[in-house]
């Protein structure tokens, strides 16, 4: 098991830690960086790391619906919110918001010792066999036989989704 | 031992705990409105990291996780359009999308 790093295997490891870098650096940025474009911009690389894990999770289909949705609607959706609000970059200090920042940082490290002590410690016992290998073509049929119904309704929820949010951000054009 | 770890579901499982931790966070420390928005964005794809790795590595049918992540995403997508329409009606009636601005409520 002495893989150099030019082989393939090496290769797809650095892949795989860029990926995790991306993950991880995004989040960081956007949760971090004061102006809310650059949030953004740590949020499309974040969610581009997590398209590489699920393709590390041999489920090129979602990375690559991870990819279209997220990166490609949600963050551009974001982005246009951003531009028709004007905020402003987050530096007013505020109210004790040194004792906020202290108290977030004490109560998310907290969670995140806690779920990953849960997480590593538990003894997770994999399925004995595999019904199917989850390829696309086994996604489709799953959708469109045991989650027809879900697939239906979900399509229900968007259709609400859109026209609700075209009547929010139409009534109350002419106060501007 | 790159390789391995990549094949491994504790790494998956604490990049998702960090995901969610650091849309806690964010949600916890955001003051305006969009920010609060981006992370709870993160909080779900902390979510869907997890239900992808247990999927992949644990769960008798592989295409099960892979549904709830699209159906997620299918929500987080509607999620997304109606806290912006809220966000933006929000800013037209106070000039503001700061939370702490936002005080009509406080009594």
């Amino acid at each position: 098991m002495n893989h150099t790093l030019l082989s393939a295997e090496g290769l797809s490891g650095l892949v795989f830690l860029s990926m995790i870098a991306a993950t991880v650096v995004g989040a960081l940025i956007a949760i971090h960086s004061k102006r809310l474009v650059r949030a953004v911009a740590g949020l499309s690389l974040c969610f581009t790391g997590v398209a590489g894990l699920y393709y590390f999770l041999n489920s090129p289909f979602v990375a690559l619906m991870e990819m279209l949705i997220y990166v490609g609607a949600v963050c551009v959706t974001i982005i246009f919110a951003v531009m028709l609000a004007e905020p402003r970059a987050e530096n007013k200090p505020g109210k004790g918001s040194g004792m906020g920042a202290l108290f977030g940082t004490i109560v998310a490290g907290l969670v995140f010792f806690g779920v990953a002590a849960v997480s590593t410690t538990t003894n997770w016992k994999a399925a004995p066999a595999k019904i199917n290998d989850g390829s696309v073509t086994e996604v489709g049929l799953s959708l469109l036989t045991s989650y027809s119904m879900v697939f239906e309704l979900i399509s229900v929820v968007l259709l609400v989704a859109i026209i609700g949010a075209l009547v929010l951000a139409h009534s109350g054009r002419e106060k501007v | 031992m790159m390789l391995a770890l990549s094949s491994q579901l504790n790494t998956y499982l604490l990049i998702g705990a960090f995901l969610f931790a650091a849309g806690f966070y964010g949600l916890v420390q955001r003051r305006s409105l969009i920010g609060m928005l981006i992370a709870g964005e993160l909080v779900l794809s902390g979510a869907s990291v997890n239900l992808m790795a247990f999927n992949h590595f644990l769960a008798p049918d592989p295409t099960v996780g892979q549904i709830f992540t699209l159906f997620i995403m299918g929500i987080a997508a509607a999620e997304a359009a109606i806290a912006l329409s809220i966000i933006i009606a929000v800013y037209r009636n106070y000039k503001s999308i700061d939370a702490p601005d936002l005080h009509d409520l406080q009594g």
